[in-house]
C-alpha cells in the first residue's frame, strides 16, 4: 500500500519502560514491545489514543499543531469543538469561550457545532434517499470509528454515511465568509481546529472520504485550556456571537449527533470497546430495526477525548446546561437551503478497507498461513502474558507466521527448552564419566 | 488432508448462551485475516450466527465446523438430536420452537433457518428425529 500515512499518536523512546500496558489495549493490535521499547504498526494504528490514556510513563502522546503556529498566516480563525465548552466552569454562553479565543490571538472565531447544525441538516437530507440495505447508516464523525471499520470491519463500509466531519464543514464556510466579509484572498487565512483528540489531527493531515482537508491544523485543547481560562475572567458574561444551535452543540457528547439526526431508531455507543461489540451485532444481522449509529471511541463522546482537560462526566454535564441557553431551533428549520448547495457537503472519494490484518495478499498462501498459525497457537501456552512483546498468544503466533518473532520469543517455550536441554547435559555428563 | 484445504471445527454446547456468539466470531477473524471478500464475509457473519445459535438454543450440543478451500467456503452444523420433526415447517419464516427460556432472553423470531438459507449460496438439511440435524451451507468465493 502506497497511502501516505501520518499518525498524531506518537512514542517518547526514552520514557517507554516496554512494560504491557498499551499492548494490551490496543483494539487494532498495533502495538508490539521489541527491543524494550513500545512500537506502533503505522498501518494498523487508528490513532484512539487508548494508549495515550493507559500509560502510566506518559511515553505516548498526541502531536499536535503548537498556538505559534497560526503566525503562518496573516489572518486567524479559530474553530473550537463544541467539547471545549465543557472544559469550563460556570460558563453562562459559548460565546465567553469564543471571545477568550479572540483574546489569545485569533482574528475570528467560527463555532464546530454550527458546522455539525449544517452537517445534521445534510445528513437528513441524504438519508431520505438511502437503501435500506445500508441501515444501519454509521456515523462518519468520529475519525477513530471510520478507521476502526476500515481495518476490523470492512464490511460495514458502505454503512458509513458520507457527509463530512463537522470540522471540515466549519473550515470552508468559516474562510468563504471571512475572506468575503473583509476581502482578502482564502491563503492568506489558516483555520485552526480546537481539537479534543489526536484522530482529529490525523483527519486533517489524512483525510478519508476527500483528498485535503478545509484545515490547516489542530491545536490541543490541553494547551489552550490555561490560556482561556485566564482569559474567561475579563470576558463579559453577556458577549452574544455564539450561533450554533443546541443540537449542534450536543454533539460534543455521545448520543448529540444522534439525538439531532435521527431521534427515533437511533442508537449511540461510546467507548471503544463497546463500539466494537455492537458493530459485531450490526455485522451478524442483529439490528435490523436500527436506522442510525452513532459511535464515538472515547467515553462520554468527545468531551472523553484524550486532549481534554475536564472529566468526561463533569464536561458532559456543563455541555447540557449550556445547550439550554442555546438557539433550540432545529438544523432543519435553522440551516439555510444555500449551504448544502453552496459547499461541498459529501465525500468525493471512496473509502477503502484496510489490509493490514491480512496474512497475505494471496488468498491461497494466506490460508497456508493460517494453518500454520493455528498449529503454533497450540504450541503456546496460552497465557496472553505479553512478555514476548505481542499483545496475545494468538497474535504472538501471527508474528511468528509473519516472520517477525520466533517460537524461543516466549519465555515459557524457552522455560521448558531450557528443561530440556538441562536434562540432555545430565545425561551427558554421566555418558562422558563412565 | 486435502491440499489448499483449511477445516476448523468448534463445540457448541446445548444452551451454552454465555458463550453464544464465540465460535462465529473465531470464524469471521480467521477469514477476515485470510483475506475473503467482504460482501462474502457478512453473509457467512451472518449464517454461521445464526447455525451457532440455533445449536445453543435448538440442539442438545453439536459442532460447527468450516471448510475452507481457495474456491469455496462450506460451513457445516451437525448436532446430536433432537431432529426437526417438519424440515419444511421449520424453513418457514416466523415458526420456532424456542423454548420460554431462549424467548426470554429476546431470540426464537423464527428467522434463523430463512436466514442461513438466504445468506448461503447452496443449502442443504437433513434431520432423523432422536438423531440429530446436519446444515451444510457453501459460500462460492469465486
Amino acid at each position: 500500500m502506497s497511502e501516505q500515512r501520518f499518525h498524531s499518536v506518537r512514542l517518547d523512546k526514552d520514557k517507554c519502560k516496554g512494560c504491557t500496558n498499551c499492548l494490551k489495549r490496543c483494539p487494532t493490535e498495533a502495538i508490539r514491545v521489541r527491543g524494550g521499547r513500545a512500537h506502533i504498526i503505522d498501518e494498523r494504528c487508528i490513532d484512539c489514543g487508548e494508549c495515550i490514556r493507559v500509560c502510566g510513563y506518559h511515553a505516548k502522546y498526541a502531536q499536535t499543531d503548537p498556538l505559534e503556529s497560526i503566525r503562518r498566516f496573516r489572518y486567524k480563525i479559530a474553530l473550537p469543538a463544541p467539547s471545549l465548552y465543557g472544559q469550563f466552569k460556570h460558563l453562562v454562553s459559548p460565546s465567553q469561550v469564543l471571545e477568550g479565543l479572540k483574546r489569545i490571538g485569533f482574528d475570528e472565531v467560527f463555532e464546530v457545532a454550527e458546522g455539525a447544525d449544517i452537517v445534521t441538516r445534510a445528513i437528513r437530507e441524504r438519508m431520505r434517499n438511502i437503501r435500506p440495505d445500508q441501515y444501519p447508516v454509521i456515523s462518519s464523525a468520529c475519525p477513530v470509528i471510520v478507521r476502526l471499520i476500515r481495518v476490523r470491519f470492512p464490511e460495514l463500509i458502505p454503512h458509513i454515511i458520507d457527509v463530512r466531519q463537522p470540522m471540515e464543514v466549519a473550515a470552508m464556510v468559516a474562510r468563504r465568509e471571512f475572506c468575503k466579509a473583509h476581502d482578502v484572498k482564502p491563503e492568506e487565512v489558516g483555520c485552526f481546529f480546537i481539537t479534543p483528540c489526536a484522530a482529529k489531527m490525523t483527519a486533517i493531515r489524512n483525510p478519508i472520504g476527500h483528498e485535503t482537508s478545509a484545515l490547516d491544523g489542530a491545536i490541543s485543547m490541553l494547551e489552550l485550556y490555561g490560556l482561556i481560562a485566564a482569559q474567561l475572567k475579563n470576558v463579559p458574561v453577556n458577549t452574544h456571537i455564539a450561533r450554533a444551535s443546541s443540537y449542534g452543540v450536543g454533539w460534543a457528547g455521545s448520543g448529540g449527533e444522534a439525538m439531532a439526526v435521527c431521534p427515533e431508531h437511533s442508537m449511540a455507543v461510546d467507548g471503544i470497546e463497546n463500539v466494537i461489540r455492537v458493530l459485531e451485532e450490526i455485522e451478524n444481522d442483529k439490528l435490523n430495526d436500527l436506522v442510525f449509529f452513532e459511535g464515538a471511541a472515547c467515553t462520554g463522546g468527545c468531551v472523553g477525548g484524550p486532549l481534554t482537560f475536564e472529566n468526561s462526566y463533569v464536561a458532559r454535564n456543563a455541555v447540557h446546561a449550556l445547550m439550554s441557553g442555546c438557539d433550540i431551533a432545529h438544523p432543519d428549520e435553522k440551516v439555510k437551503t444555500a449551504y448544502l448547495t453552496t459547499y461541498p457537503l459529501t465525500f468525493n472519494r471512496n473509502i477503502s478497507a484496510n489490509s493490514a490484518m491480512r496474512l497475505d495478499d494471496d488468498i491461497v498462501e494466506a490460508m497456508r498461513k493460517m494453518e500454520q498459525l493455528e498449529e503454533i497457537v497450540r504450541s503456546l501456552p496460552g497465557y496472553d502474558c505479553g512478555s514476548c512483546g505481542s499483545p496475545t498468544c494468538r497474535t504472538f503466533a501471527e508474528d511468528i507466521v509473519r516472520g517477525y518473532c520466533n517460537r524461543m520469543d516466549c519465555i515459557h517455550v524457552l522455560k521448558e527448552q531450557l528443561k530440556v536441554m538441562a536434562q540432555q547435559m545430565v545425561e551427558l555428563a554421566k555418558t562422558t564419566r563412565e | 488432508m486435502q491440499p489448499n484445504v483449511l477445516t476448523n471445527a468448534y463445540d457448541v454446547r446445548s444452551g451454552a448462551f454465555q458463550t453464544a456468539g464465540d465460535a462465529s466470531a473465531s470464524i469471521k477473524r480467521k477469514l477476515k485475516q485470510i483475506g475473503v471478500d467482504s460482501g462474502i464475509l457478512r453473509r457467512i457473519a451472518v449464517a454461521s450466527y445464526e447455525a451457532e445459535l440455533n445449536l445453543i438454543i435448538h440442539s442438545l450440543g453439536g459442532t460447527l465446523t468450516l471448510e475452507m478451500s481457495p474456491e469455496k467456503i462450506v460451513l457445516v452444523s451437525q448436532d446430536v438430536g433432537p431432529g426437526i420433526a417438519d424440515i419444511s415447517k421449520a424453513m418457514q419464516e416466523g415458526y420456532s420452537t424456542a423454548s420460554e427460556e431462549a424467548r426470554d432472553l429476546g431470540f426464537g423470531a423464527g428467522m434463523g433457518l430463512p436466514n442461513m438459507k438466504r445468506n448461503a449460496d447452496g443449502f442443504d438439511i437433513a434431520s432423523e428425529l432422536g438423531k440429530g440435524t446436519r446444515i451444510e451451507m457453501e459460500f462460492h468465493l469465486k
